[in-house]
């Protein structure tokens, strides 16, 4: 069971936060010294914090809710608003106070919320880490007013892909630029994470326009 | 003629011609990005990466999207 406000204000103590108070809005700086608090101010600070993740979570989850039904949207959206609570406190000393502090805390519960939306998604599906690429590419475009020099490009890359790229390369790349399989959902399978995920398929990417450019 | 599925596909598999950041650094300074940008500030400017970024990746791009869009229901202003 995810952990609720109450049971989360009193399992964690936020340290003082260095902010630079000065540039920040009303509004951020009273509910960052609530959260440096303690005791009943403390508790009443990470309810208002938790009520202010919840309505960013509920925000993407609607944004994003093919297929969801009400209950399972609003399991998601409380979960992620749980696990973004402990993710602000735990962070809590991050927040530069260069933006305002109720932006810094909603990115948390909307990160929170397409990562359970996606993989809710993809939950009981096969990743496609394999293709026949270049059927892909051609069941993905050409028709008798293809370009014809696009088309050769399309040729060039699919040979780059054997040849230049690694295997774990040419899976992450195929899985995530091919086949469309969500960077969290496949950084999960591969027990990885995004962003060590995205330095791979960046890595890919740069390796493929450097053969397309020896070969044009 | 060009087709846009195959043009969209190639923008997939080539990524972002600009330099980029990664999905580490994107998240730090997301929200900052986000109020300049509402404020109608000359955000690409000061966090100088973040646009390719969201150009090579979905699930960032999707994440900036949603941020400004609750920011601004905040303040009240079209999304």
């Amino acid at each position: 069971m995810s952990p609720t406000a109450a049971t989360v204000s009193g399992a964690l103590r936020a340290s003082p936060v260095a902010t630079g108070s000065s540039v920040l809005d009303p509004e951020s700086q009273e509910l960052l010294r609530a959260l440096k608090s303690s005791g009943r101010a403390y508790d009443d600070a990470c309810a208002r914090l938790h009520a202010l993740l919840l309505r960013a979570a509920r925000f993407e989850v609607a944004r994003r809710r093919r297929g969801l039904t009400g209950f399972e949207a609003d399991t998601l959206a409380t979960e992620a608003a749980d696990d973004a609570l402990l993710a602000v406190l735990r962070r809590l000393d991050d927040f530069r106070g260069l933006s305002k502090f109720t932006t810094w805390a909603y990115k948390f519960a909307l990160y929170e919320a397409a990562v359970k939306v996606r993989k809710h998604a993809w939950r009981d599906r096969e990743l496609p880490l394999e293709t026949d690429l270049l059927g892909s590419l051609h069941a993905g475009s050409p028709g008798p007013e293809e370009d014809v020099e696009m088309h050769e490009r399309l040729g060039q890359i699919a040979e780059g892909m054997n040849d230049v790229l690694t295997p774990h390369q040419r899976r992450v790349l195929v899985a995530l630029a091919v086949n469309g399989v969500p960077i969290d959902v496949l950084a999960e399978r591969l027990s990885t994470t995004r962003g060590a995920l995205y330095k791979t398929l960046h890595d890919a990417r740069a390796k493929l326009r450097a053969h397309l450019e020896e070969t044009s | 003629m060009e087709n846009p599925k195959t043009n969209e596909l190639l923008g997939r598999l080539l990524g972002p011609a600009a330099p980029e950041v990664g999905c580490d650094i994107c998240f730090e300074e997301l929200d900052r990005y986000v109020d300049l940008e509402a404020a109608g500030q000359d955000a690409d400017a000061a966090v100088p990466g973040l646009r390719a970024h969201f150009e090579g990746c979905p699930a960032c791009r999707e994440e900036h999207e949603s941020l400004l869009a609750l920011v601004r229901e905040d303040t009240g202003a079209a999304g």
